[in-house]
């Protein structure tokens, strides 16, 4: 090397310089500028409105309700006799009473129609680290994982970066509603063996971010045949599945495995959270679920790097073992996030916009492709800034997502008040009005 | 390989040569034909990467042992990950937790002295929290009662709020001798992640840390497991009451280099664990000399730095830093409440750092193990309550100096002295005059006779790489008062039959 760059005194690894990170995209820009200058409905209602977090706020009063009406979920109860053990408690398997208790309230979520025996519950400090963790355990360096597009910007970090593994898209596209085709499942797995990469495994994400839509039944098959056909796993991400709001009704790939007898289920693995379907993601609890023995026992081990803390797994115990309460806020959710999701689409129709038929999650997506200049990521991201910077809405690009067919946009429509989502959705319409009125 | 057996008859005349190599080629060939149709169709096109040894070994493993692993691999990570633990550390403390001393309802179980944890001031906590916590963990200074505050995304490198209680909390816990910068903290869900996800900003796969004998078991789990960073012992010795030398470490750093590995610091704790002895001022100069001149970073996990005992006084590298013209961006220490306000449980760690570019990859990384909201909630007032937290360290170090007194004396009346030390939650016994031979060999043959006869469960100087056999960490701050004589008793056992038996 000719020239000699001159090193920082010091050095830094790898990692710690790398832009796996991802948070350059736009997907990240857009909350800067939206914590620069935050929509408030009283002090500042010309603030950008934030609409690329996908968060549920739209339950807090029934958890403020349980939390007031059971004080011994976070205060240990009367003279608190079990506050010792429980801050003592750093055991990696974690609280028996939370696994049972998650295990209840997954199985409730699926109306029942599988089982899930706690033992076989992980604990992670949030989804994050359950995918991350996964990964780690389920391919080596320079190996590769084939997720369907579009997919959650944040997997290109918590799949790749510390990790060291690659992802390899398989696209969907719009011709089918961004349906995992067995065409496409193919093509992607073709594509990594060009670059000599070995596929470990296919991560989807049920119900889907960010499309908002639940797969179906026979989808499901055809992606567990393929994975078992070329013996890697399964991992389904169902963070969202309490967030089904209309039908289809939801089918995790544990039915799948369930219809199977649990035939070579030890390729599949479940990550949940209770960060959307709970609207708790400061508590930082995520669980991974595996059919695979040495995954769970490996897992559990690595989990030391992310453990929940004892007084949340105790306070949540006591919240989720409640099935009165679990009944009424499943029930009581899904209603919420029907209304606000018939309310966004309205809105958007109102104004011209067309959404994919969504059943799930906490947004919609939206497709803008008429309104771009050129059918390109360039076009898209040329409108994404005109949105944040016009319109002042912040909401995601399809490509942050590596979405194949430029124009389509992630709209979150929980993590606000009603009246919020009102002023959004009038702002979009005066904007859509005034792009009718420059053309004609 | 069971095949070559059966051979042997054949081979050796009852066939003769003929059938001595035919049989051998047909078996092989069978072999072939089972490994490859049970190889995955994947492993056809292995490309030359860094993975394909071991993973093809791993593959080969798989299918001539099929058991649990099931049909699709895991990584080579996960492989060594996933073999039983064979350390004496985690063995003992399985064995503890499984047959767990009581003294009324299991008098003939392990007693635990194997965990560092601090049991000694839990009636102060304690009662904090029912003093404190009639108010449920929402309700917000003097304003409604509301989840959002603590429901929602927090800042994933922990709230500004606990970040101030916790320098406040730091200072006071060092004496107040130095202050802490809330900006220069990335808080971590315990100091287990803080450790690793320092690992990750400051070494590459294949790198190496220096780490001074005897060390913490836990630093060959957080430091190697997931970053493939290597751990170099810097061996140190009794005649210098395992203190470390900078000869010593220059020398290892010479012989890693000559290696061709990649020494990118120092790792350290301070005060030291398993000894429990404390770095001069001098020494610390002499560290950052070091590093300076090596071009080296230095981790100092301070995690025991508020149980202290005796006269002695901690300085923590933050001190040294502040007073002197060092060059801070090479400097990180570690911290976290498991030890100094028996929390363990509520995994609060931290990463302190004056280097920018670490702590804006750090906090990056820290997603993967933030700190419970709630938890940072309750937190917040505790540590603000500065008469409670004075009255805890205050009270701490005099249970823990007490302890220490009657434990140690204990051991002396048994002819077991112990290192000299002036904090940690542990006494390091030198209990070589009681193991057969003088090797890692016999240090563990006490250790297992201890466990499983005398039923107490130590940690021995081998599993923390100590390179003088004989010594082990006794940790006494899980004990009552009066637990010190059954446990001086039962050794005393094993040390009587020692001597009968020598």
């Amino acid at each position: 090397m000719a020239i000699e760059i001159e090193q920082p005194s010091v050095g830094l690894s790898k990692v710690a310089v790398s832009k796996t990170h991802g948070e350059d995209s736009p997907y990240f820009a857009g909350w800067k500028a939206y914590d620069e200058n935050p929509y408030d409905e009283s002090d500042n209602q010309s603030g950008v409105i934030q609409m690329g977090l996908a968060e549920n706020q739209v339950s807090f009063d029934l958890l403020e309700k349980f939390l007031e009406e059971h004080s011994e979920a976070s205060s240990w109860g009367k003279g608190a006799p079990g506050f010792r053990e429980n801050a003592l408690f750093q055991d990696y398997h974690g609280l028996k009473s939370f696994r049972q208790a998650m295990a209840n309230f997954m199985e409730q979520i699926r109306g029942g129609r599988a089982k899930f025996n706690p033992d076989r519950i992980v604990l992670t400090a949030g989804a994050t680290a359950a995918n991350e963790l996964l990964t780690f355990i389920l391919a080596d360096p320079g190996d590769a994982l084939l997720v369907p597009t579009p997919y959650y910007p944040g997997f290109d970090r918590d799949l790749r970066w510390r990790t060291g593994v690659k992802i390899v898209s398989i696209h969907c596209d719009s011709s089918n509603n961004f349906q995992v085709t067995p065409q496409a499942l193919e093509a992607a797995y073709q594509c990594a063996e060009s670059m000599n990469l070995k596929v470990r495994g296919v991560l989807i994400t049920n119900p889907s971010n960010p499309s908002g839509a639940t797969l179906q039944r026979s989808v499901l098959e055809e992606i567990l045949d393929f994975a078992t056909r070329k013996n890697i796993h399964l991992v389904s991400d169902e963070i969202y599945s309490g967030s089904t709001f209309s039908s289809p009704e939801f089918i995790s790939i544990a039915e799948v495995l369930d219809a199977r007898d649990y035939k070579n289920s030890e390729r599949v693995h479940i990550v949940y959270s209770l960060s959307k379907d709970l609207g708790l993601p400061g508590f930082r609890v995520g669980t991974i679920y595996s059919y695979n023995d040495k995954v769970v026992t490996t897992a559990r081990r690595m989990s030391s790097f992310t453990l929940i803390s004892s007084q949340t797994q105790h306070l949540l115990a006591c919240m989720l073992s409640n099935k009165e309460f679990t009944e009424n806020y499943i029930k009581t959710n899904r209603e919420r996030l029907s209304k606000r999701y018939d309310m966004i689409i309205k809105g958007l129709k109102n104004a011209g916009i067309e959404c994919l038929k969504g059943n799930a999650g906490l947004f919609c997506w939206m497709n803008l492709s008429p309104l771009l200049e050129e059918p390109t990521r360039e076009g898209e991201l040329a409108l994404w800034k005109t949105i944040l910077n016009e319109v002042k809405i912040n909401i995601s690009p399809g490509s942050s997502c590596h979405c194949s067919e430029p124009g389509w946009f992630r709209v979150c429509f929980a993590n606000m008040s009603e009246q919020t989502l009102g002023v959004a959705l009038e702002r979009i319409h005066k904007f859509m009005e005034q792009r009718k009125r420059k053309e004609t | 390989m069971r095949l070559i057996v059966p051979l042997q008859g054949v081979v050796q005349g009852r066939g003769g040569l003929i059938l001595g190599s035919l049989i051998p080629c047909a078996l092989f060939y069978f072999l072939q034909l089972y490994l490859k149709r049970n190889r995955s169709p994947n492993s056809q096109s292995s490309p030359p990467s860094r993975s394909t040894s071991s993973s093809t070994l791993a593959e080969m493993t798989r299918t001539l042992s099929r058991g649990s692993i099931g049909p699709a691999r895991i990584s080579s990570r996960a492989i060594s990950i996933a073999k039983p633990n064979d350390s004496p550390y985690y063995i003992g403390l399985d064995k503890a937790s499984e047959d767990p001393y009581d003294r009324i309802g299991n008098p003939h179980g392990v007693i635990q002295l194997g965990l560092s944890e601090n049991r000694l001031c839990f009636d102060l906590i304690k009662k904090w929290m029912l003093d404190n916590l009639s108010d449920s963990i929402m309700r917000k200074e003097g304003g409604d009662l509301s989840i959002s505050g603590i429901a929602t995304y927090q800042p994933i490198d922990g709230t500004m709020e606990l970040k101030l209680a916790m320098a406040g909390f730091m200072s006071r816990v060092m004496g107040g001798a130095v202050s802490f910068e809330p900006s220069q903290m990335v808080l971590t869900a315990g100091a287990t992640p803080a450790i690793e996800t320092l690992c990750f900003c400051l070494a590459d796969h294949g790198n190496a840390f220096l780490v001074p004998t005897p060390y913490y078991p836990g630093f060959d789990r957080d430091v190697k497991w997931r970053t493939g960073v290597e751990l170099i012992p810097v061996h140190c010795r009794s005649t210098d009451n395992f203190i470390l030398s900078i000869t010593a470490l220059d020398q290892a750093f010479n012989q890693t280099r000559k290696r061709g590995t990649k020494i990118r610091g120092i790792l350290l704790s301070n005060p030291a664990n398993p000894v429990g002895n404390l770095l001069s001022r001098e020494m610390l100069h002499g560290l950052l000399d070091f590093a300076q001149e090596k071009n080296l970073h230095i981790i100092s996990d301070e995690i025991f730095a508020g149980s202290m005992y005796g006269n002695e006084k901690f300085v923590s590298m933050a001190e040294v830093l502040d007073s002197e013209n060092f060059d801070k961006d090479r400097v990180h220490i570690i911290y976290g409440l498991s030890k100094d306000l028996s929390l363990p449980g509520f995994r609060v760690g931290m990463i302190y750092s004056f280097n920018e570019n670490v702590l804006a990859a750090a906090r990056k990384l820290t997603r993967f193990s933030s700190i419970s909201a709630p938890t940072q909630r309750i937190l917040v007032s505790m540590l603000s309550d500065t008469r409670f937290t004075e009255e805890y360290i205050e009270t701490n170090k005099k249970r823990i100096q007490n302890m220490r007194d009657l434990f140690v004396a204990g051991l002396k009346v048994l002819g077991i002295r112990c290192g000299e030390s002036s904090a940690g939650l542990y006494c390091w016994a030198d209990m070589s005059k009681l193991i057969p031979s003088y090797s890692e060999k016999g240090e563990l043959e006490l250790w297992d006779k201890l466990l499983n006869v005398a039923k107490i469960n130590i940690t021995p100087g081998s599993a923390c790489h100590c390179i003088e056999p004989g010594w082990f960490r006794c940790c006494f701050t899980t004990l009552a008062q009066e637990d010190i004589p059954v446990v001086m008793e039962r050794i005393r056992k094993v040390a009587d039959t020692h001597a009968s038996c020598s």
